[in-house]
Parts: C-alpha cells; structure tokens; sequence
C-alpha cells in the first residue's frame, strides 16, 4: 500500500473504526451534543458524564467513515476521568495535529495513541472526518443547544 | 440512453472512444503518479476542446456587450449569444428561440419557477408534487414556497430498485395541485422516469410539469414538445459545457404570464420613475449582462455533442453501463443502489461495511475519481435506508479499461479494510 493511505488508515484506526470503543449511551450521562458533518451527511451524538469538571465517563453513537468512528473512539479513550480544562487542552493540540500536520507545534509522540491521526493533514477533504468528534466534545462541555458543525 | 430508445433507431455507427479522448485535454493527465480515471461526469463533465476555443476565441476576439451597442463587436457578441440559443432551441426541439432563458444553472431556473410562476400561482392549501428521488435543487426550491404561502409538498414514492410508483403517484396529482416537478434522470440511482407518461397524468387533470433535466441531457435526446413539458431545466456544465450556465425551457403561454424576475438592464423596453415596461421573451427574465461567453460554450458544447451523435454516445454508454454494472455484481460484497429497468449512466453502490468516504479516499490515490456522500439528495438517501453511496457515473470518454481500474480500486478498497 501507498505509504500516506497507510498514514492515513493505519492499523490501530482500521482496529478503532470496525471496533469503536464506547460505543454506548453512558449512565448517568448529564452532557450531549451532535456533530454532523454537512457534507457528507456524517453524524455523531456524544455523551458525557461530567462530574465536578471532571469526565468520569463519555460515550458516542452515530454513522460515519472509519476516520470519524476511530477519531471518536481514540478521543472517548483518552478523555476518561480528565478534567474540562485538560478535555480542552487536549482538543486544542489534537486540532491543530491534525489541521496543520508538520506546521503544527504539536509533537504527535506526545499524544499516546492519538499520534495516529497524525496522517489526516495529508488528507485535506478527510481532516474535517476526523475533527467531527471533537468540536461535538466541545459543544458538549460548553452545553451549547445547537448541533456541532464542521462547517 | 435506454434500451427502449436504443430500438427505435436503427444501426449506428460505433463511437470511436479513442478519437474521442484526444479531445478533452484533461484526460490526458496523470493524477498521484497515474493516469487518470475520471468517474465522476454526473457532478461535472470534461470539457472537450471545441468548447474551451470558443469560450477563448470569444474573448480574443468579439467580447463586448450585447443587445446594446452599435458597433461591429457588439453585433458580433450579440449574434453569436443568439445563435447558441438557436441552438439550445435545436438540442431540445424547443417551438420557439423565445421559449430559451439562459440562467446560471438547473438550480436557478427552478428557483426562477417557483418565484415567479409559484410566487403568484400557488394560494394557501395547494400543493406542490414532487418525488422521492429528487436532488436537493427540486426539494428545497418547493419548500421555500409552500412555507411563504402555506402550500403543501407532497412527494411521490419509488419501489426498491429505483423506479416511481405510478399509480401513488397519478393518485397524489388532485383539485389541489399546482405543479409536479421531478427528476428526467436520477443523479443518484440514474433511473430514466417514464416522463411522458407522468406528463400525461398531469396534464389530464391541466397540472403543468416541470423536469428538472440536469443529468438527462448528456445522456438522451429530448424532444419537449414531443414530451409535452411545461418546464425544462438543465445545466450547461454537465452537458460537457462551462459552468455558470444553464436553461429554462419555458412554453411561451406560462413564460407570457410569470411577472419578471430580478429587474435591472436588458429585461425592460421602457423605464420611468413611474412605470417600467417589461422586455419580450425571453429577455424580461435575463436581467443583466448574461454569461455571454459561457452560452457561446454551450453553444459549442451542443454542436460538438451532436457532431458524436446523441445515438452513437447512447449506444456506447449503454454498452458501457451493462459492462460496468456486470463487473461489479463480481467484485465480493458490493451492492449496487438503483437497478431500474430504464437506467442510464450512473452506478451507485456500497462496499460491505467501508463507508463511502473511505472508498473515495482510496481510490483518489489509484487515479480514479468518484463521487461518495448523499449526492444532494438526502431524503432519498433516508429512503434507501443508507447515510451515503459511492457513485462511478460515466459519459462517452469513458472506456471498459476505466471500468476495470475501478474493479482493481476497490479490491485495494478490500485490502485496506481486510
């Protein structure tokens, strides 16, 4: 395989999308939010379970590419029992990740697993797949009504 | 174009696709290190050369305004924006050159109808038809209207392979009805709808048509009088034209009434502070300087089509889509979308589990290009029960070889996903 489509669809992705990690509705959930991406119809619902600013769980149902799932997937991982503000942190550097690519300031190393949306940038038509999850998150912990959007 | 229409002519001579190729420039390119396989003629088609020259050759050398000036450039630019829509007459079998208004696109000129035809037709209560199937363009035009005059939209339903119920739909034509206004050629299935025939139900109970022709044109031979439309709409940048413009077909008798659309130049014969007169047809709905070299494209884009032949391009498509259509049924856990008897053109399909995203992204780095997404027609997508297809249209540049990268694509599709 050419070595960006492998960039891009690396194994752990492959693994994430057909098996997306909290998958689910969490109990006792206080926080929702849906994302769609207009352009291809993409949706995500994610649901937080936040507790004194703290994520003490988080989950997401929805349709989309294996991008998107595995973008979803990897960030409800990461996110589990990190406060909002290390939430919002993260979501910053990931944006920037994967929107700016080597441009960024951001060392991918630094972030475990998600180092392996790295590759998007190469992909411009597919970065706003993989940011879908994470400007739901942010809707999410600002408690915003209107649907995220990527547009 | 259809079996059906394949057997009312008789032999034709075969399309030399070779030949063809060496006319569209861009096909020539090698796109991420190969040659490129262009797949996606229902968003937009290739321009051959014959039209990019004219397009050139209009701005080297007569580029000035039209209707208007009394020197030699001016008459030369107005001469030939009529005759492209002499042409445009000739293409559709159009009664008259005064029945042609050039707009922007398919999309302006149904936004055209509804704001002025709809605007002073359509009364609380009345309703508007049209049918599952149909792009965005021939949906929320509708809506707009039926939520400012409280009308109703109504919408025809399809079976599983893509085709229309006829009888739901004869039935939901009633009393009520101000228009029906659907699809020649589904740009997500590519069924062919029996036109004619829903024409007929229509106008038995006196309910004008409007078809919205963007991805018919390129594909089969239309006749409106023939058809018996009240409205036609096409695009000039699918039918191997420029973009930016585009037709309404309007029958002289509805175009006569409809007030105007945008005012300004060219669409009025006098003006007062307090009273304007408008322009005859079809200049009181062209407002403002037209897309003069884009209508000369056209124009060029309609000679060079004709030159192919619209039975010549037919058959090879035909050929082309079985060829296609078989070759995918082999490809392990594909499953095409839309299998209507009378099917031009378009392969929708999905891959298993892979989202069509994924597919696209692959395949862009082989060369080839599709279209993947809702193709601007949501509720149809709803319909179908899928959030999105991948989509391989095809025109008559378009060979077997193409075809069979496709199949290879996807079985690196398959690979990636393994």
């Amino acid at each position: 395989m050419k070595s960006e489509l492998r960039d891009l669809y690396q194994e752990v992705v492959i693994d994430h999308s057909k098996k997306p990690r909290n998958f689910r509705k969490p109990e006792g959930a206080n926080r929702s939010a849906e994302g769609i991406n207009p352009l291809c119809g993409d949706q995500i619902t994610l649901y937080l379970k936040l507790a004194d600013d703290v994520i003490e769980d988080i989950g997401f149902q929805g349709a989309g590419c294996a991008i998107s799932k595995a973008s979803a997937s990897l960030m409800t991982s990461a996110l589990k029992n990190k406060t909002k503000a290390e939430a919002e942190a993260l979501f910053e550097r990931v944006h920037s990740m994967i929107s700016e690519g080597p441009r960024s300031k951001v060392d991918p190393q630094e972030l475990g697993k998600l180092a392996v949306l790295s590759g998007v940038w190469e992909f411009p038509a597919r970065v706003k797949c993989a940011t879908l999850a994470w400007h739901t998150l942010r809707s999410a912990l600002d408690g915003a009504d209107a649907p995220a959007s990527t547009e | 174009m259809t079996a059906e229409a394949l057997r009312q002519g008789g032999r034709v001579a075969p399309l030399d696709v070779e030949k063809v190729r060496k006319d569209f420039p861009i096909l020539e390119q090698d796109v991420r290190g190969k040659p490129l396989i262009y797949l996606d003629s229902a968003a937009t088609s290739q321009k051959p050369r014959a039209v990019i020259d004219a397009i050139a050759r209009y701005y080297l050398e007569d580029n000035a305004n039209v209707h208007r000036g009394v020197h030699l450039l001016s008459e030369r630019a107005t001469q030939a924006y009529e005759a492209a829509r002499e042409k445009v007459r000739r293409f559709i079998n159009a009664a008259h050159a005064h029945e042609i208004v050039f707009v922007r696109g398919t999309t302006e000129a149904i936004n055209l109808i509804s704001q002025t035809w709809g605007r002073t037709r359509v009364r609380p209560g009345d309703e508007i038809l049209i049918t599952v199937m149909e792009h965005h363009s021939n949906i929320v035009p509708w809506q707009l209207l039926c939520e400012e005059k409280g009308a109703i939209l109504r919408v025809a339903p399809m079976d599983d392979e893509g085709q229309l119920l006829l009888d739901e739909l004869d039935r939901l034509i009633g009393p009520r009805t101000k228009l029906v206004a659907l699809s020649h050629l589904s740009n997500a299935l590519g069924t062919i709808n029996p036109v004619r025939r829903i024409v007929e139900m229509a106008h038995r109970q006196k309910v004008p048509v409007l078809l919205d022709g963007a991805q018919a044109v390129p594909h089969l031979a239309v006749d409106v009088q023939a058809l018996g439309c009240d409205f036609y709409a096409f695009s000039g940048h699918k039918l191997f034209g420029p973009t930016g413009i585009g037709v309404l077909y309007g029958r002289s008798e509805l175009l006569e009434e409809m007030p105007p659309w945008q005012g300004g130049g060219d669409m009025i014969s006098s003006v007062t502070f307090e009273k304007t007169t408008y322009n005859k047809l079809p200049y009181k709905f062209e407002a403002g300087t037209p897309d003069i070299a884009g209508a000369i494209g056209l124009g060029a884009a309609i000679d060079y089509v004709n030159a192919l032949g619209l039975r010549a391009i037919a058959a090879h498509e035909h050929d082309l889509l079985s060829y296609a259509t078989d070759a995918l049924r082999k490809v392990p856990g594909l499953r095409l979308i839309g299998a209507a008897k009378e099917k031009a053109s378009v392969l929708s399909f999905l891959l298993g589990e892979v989202h069509p995203h994924d597919i696209g992204t692959i395949l862009d780095r082989e060369g080839i290009a599709i279209r993947t997404g809702h193709h601007c027609a949501q509720p149809l997508m709803r319909r179908l029960g899928v959030a999105a297809t991948a989509r391989a249209s095809l025109a008559f540049y378009n060979r077997r070889e193409d075809v069979d990268a496709l199949v290879a694509g996807l079985k690196k599709v398959r690979e990636v996903f393994a």
